[in-house]
């Protein structure tokens, strides 16, 4: 019972499970709804859906599943001239699919065909392996399990139906794609931490009690000891602006999540190289810079230093003073990077740019080198890594 | 036994469809939303509309899964065992019972509400994984299980200050409340102030939603700030063509602090407004 539906919220990464599924079922069986779309719809998302930012993808699901592709206009869609068809369709074939689609007589022929059959077919269809429609296996259609299928009605027709709840994705604004989940990141951060014992002492110092009464001949006597608490300081310099507005979402994750995580945590922005001066507030950075020496002589060696940047500069930015895009700098940014590493051994490097566009980056290298390999791509691994290296300096970053 | 919102709370249907599949299927329904749409309200009116009565848990920063449970006090113990008090023997005299323990023994079924779930450690849900599911947990000190007499409705809200995990996100219902609509939030208004003249609400709510547009306040005004808001102004006797005529390029609605509450977002509107001057 709409198990298709069920794989299909799976198969296009809703992380719904089994177990919520079958209490979808229950639900339904003890007559939670009445039978009306739109309470089954309301009782689907409510029991599949856990996430906000997932309810817009369920919401454009719900209405390809359950009333899709009998609603395409299908002389509409005659129209769309082949030329763009077969554009979209080819930049998302993989060497795998153009293999099967050879096996299948051709790209021409697989169009031709979808013609064809779009011409025979006027209803609705789903399952089966032959025409168009949903969940099947048939190569034509939307969310099938042909690898070589050709989808259609994925994005172009949604517009040419009839308003419902579930097509007005009201819930636009909260679906995000980044994989890389602040949970995720906040595990990772936690790692990074220091116990010690502060403020006003509320638990009880067991082995300390234990000693005091044994001395005062058995007859109780209490010690008590502060709770222990994370007193790690995490000094976070984040590039912003140019290169780096391509990972400007991951950015501001892994901000909010060291938020979070770290009580101790200050954070200042640069753009590209670390310079003579840096700011907190990135609409007023000209009116208010905070010249590094202050940053510097403010913080003592225990914080750890985490700088976030894709480090992709011209490298006269790294050697030369006046070398800055910006501005005349009086000193290079090696200077200033060699100054902060003096002052915080503990300082690691986060990538944001892939790791495969590393070695084609001249400027990525040099920083590298500089950090003497302590620079780790921003991924769920490479924190995870960097957060070692803070805590261990032997850990390096070992990939190519 | 179907909730429908109550004559103080304005639900929409599928709030309440989500709320009694949670109550039909015995599991623990999770709000999240804007804050000041009425999470934590919800499990009062339920309870209320039910006739149930309820037990409340806030949840803080410093709070543990165990003293959801119990919370055994063996510092007590220890010091009663050597003044010789008869209490000694009975452990039970110095377990505290902690509210979900309070919940499960109740006689009959209860609301059970978790409030800001989201404030605790990041492991705290993870902590209750079993005791929400089975709706039981063993007392080590007593050696005993507890088990719900009646599973109690339970209902949890979060901010989304932390991600919750997602094998405690699968054992619940969800809903997210959005922010109403126009029509919903009338009624709500309604609700709250049924002898307000239309005229005056409609012109207040021109002026909400406008301010709610504006690109970039840290804090939008929600719900409970827009009913705290008409509430100064029937105190203040602000007349409907005063904001009739209000154009929020020129000044700032009357008694603006009830809907923004931030310092920049005030400055921010003075900004707009100059800019829109010149």
């Amino acid at each position: 019972m709409f198990l298709d539906f069920f794989l299909l919220l799976k198969n296009d990464g809703i992380p719904v499970t089994i177990r919520e599924y079958l209490t979808f079922l229950e639900a339904l069986d003890k007559d939670v709804v009445e039978y009306s779309v739109d309470d089954f719809y309301f009782l689907s998302r409510t029991s599949l859906i856990k996430h906000e930012h997932h309810l817009d993808r369920f919401d454009l699901l719900f209405g390809y599943y359950f009333e899709g592709i009998e609603k395409i206009d299908m002389e509409e869609l005659m129209k769309i001239p082949e030329e763009w068809i077969r554009k979209s369709f080819v930049n998302e074939l993989t060497e795998e699919d153009k293999k099967m689609i050879k096996a299948m007589g051709g790209l021409d022929k697989l169009l031709e065909r979808l013609k064809e059959l779009m011409e025979t077919q006027k209803e609705r269809h789903q399952g089966g392996n032959k025409w168009i429609g949903t969940g099947g296996t048939s190569p034509y259609g939307a969310y099938g399990y042909n690898p070589e299928g050709i989808r259609i009605g994925q994005e172009g027709s949604r517009n040419r139906r009839a308003v419902k709840v579930w097509d007005k994705r009201e819930f636009k604004d909260l679906d995000d794609g980044v994989e890389l989940e602040t949970r995720n990141m906040k595990m990772a951060l936690r790692r990074l931490r220091i116990l010690t014992r502060e403020g006003t002492k509320e638990e009880l110092d067991l082995d300390k009690t234990i000693d005091k009464t044994s001395r005062n001949a058995g007859l109780l006597e209490l010690e008590m000891a502060a709770a222990k608490k994370n007193n790690v300081k995490v000094l976070l310099f984040l590039d912003i602006g140019g290169s780096m507005d391509d990972h400007i979402e991951l950015c501001s994750r892994l901000f909010s999540a060291a938020k979070y995580e770290f009580k101790h945590l200050e954070h200042y922005y640069f753009h590209n190289c670390l310079y003579e001066s840096v700011w907190k507030n990135n609409i007023r950075r000209l009116q208010e810079a905070i010249p590094t020496f202050e940053v510097l002589h403010t913080y003592n060696s225990d914080y750890k230093v985490i700088i976030v940047g894709d480090a992709s500069m011209s490298p006269y930015e790294l050697l030369y003073q006046n070398g800055s895009v910006e501005h005349n700098n009086d000193e290079a940014g090696f200077v200033w990077l060699e100054r902060l590493k003096n002052q915080f051994p503990d300082m690691v490097w986060l990538n944001p740019a892939p790791i495969d566009e590393w070695r084609y980056t001249e400027s990525i290298g040099m920083v590298r080198e500089f950090m003497k390999d302590r620079m780790f791509p921003l991924t769920m691994g490479g924190l995870q890594q960097a957060i070692k290296a803070l805590k261990d300096k032997k850990v390096k970053f070992e990939g190519h | 036994m179907k909730f429908e919102g109550t004559d103080s709370y304005i639900s929409t249907r599928d709030l309440n469809l989500a709320v009694n599949a949670s109550i039909t299927l015995e599991r623990p329904l999770i709000i999240k939303g804007e804050p000041g749409t009425g999470k934590t309200m919800l499990a009062f009116e339920v309870a209320e509309a039910l006739g149930k009565e309820i037990i409340t848990w806030h949840v803080k920063s410093s709070t543990t899964a165990q003293q959801g449970l119990y919370e055994y006090d063996a510092v007590s113990r220890l010091r009663d065992s050597q003044l010789g008090d008869e209490r000694v023997s009975d452990i039970s005299n110095y377990i505290e019972k902690g509210k979900l323990w309070e919940a499960f023994e109740s006689k009959k079924q209860v609301v059970l509400l978790i409030d800001e779930i989201d404030k605790a450690d990041i492991e705290f849900p993870n902590d209750l994984l079993q005791e929400l599911d089975k709706m039981e947990f063993y007392c080590y000190e007593l050696q005993k299980t507890i088990t719900a007499k009646h599973r109690p409705i339970i209902i949890i809200t979060s901010n989304n200050e932390k991600e919750l995990p997602d094998a405690f996100l699968r054992r619940c219902f969800f809903h997210y409340i959005s922010f109403p609509e126009r029509d919903t939030l009338k009624s709500i208004v309604k609700v709250h102030y049924p002898k307000l003249e239309k005229k005056l609400i409609d012109n207040a709510m021109n002026v909400f939603y406008e301010l709610r547009g504006v690109d970039g306040l840290k804090k939008k005004p929600s719900t409970s700030e827009l009913i705290d808001w008409l509430k100064l102004l029937i105190v203040g006797k602000v007349t409907e063509s005063e904001l009739g005529n209000l154009d929020l390029t020129e000044k700032l609605p009357p008694y603006a602090g009830a809907l923004l509450k931030n310092e920049q977002d005030h400055d921010l509107l003075t900004r707009i407004r100059l800019r829109f001057r010149r």
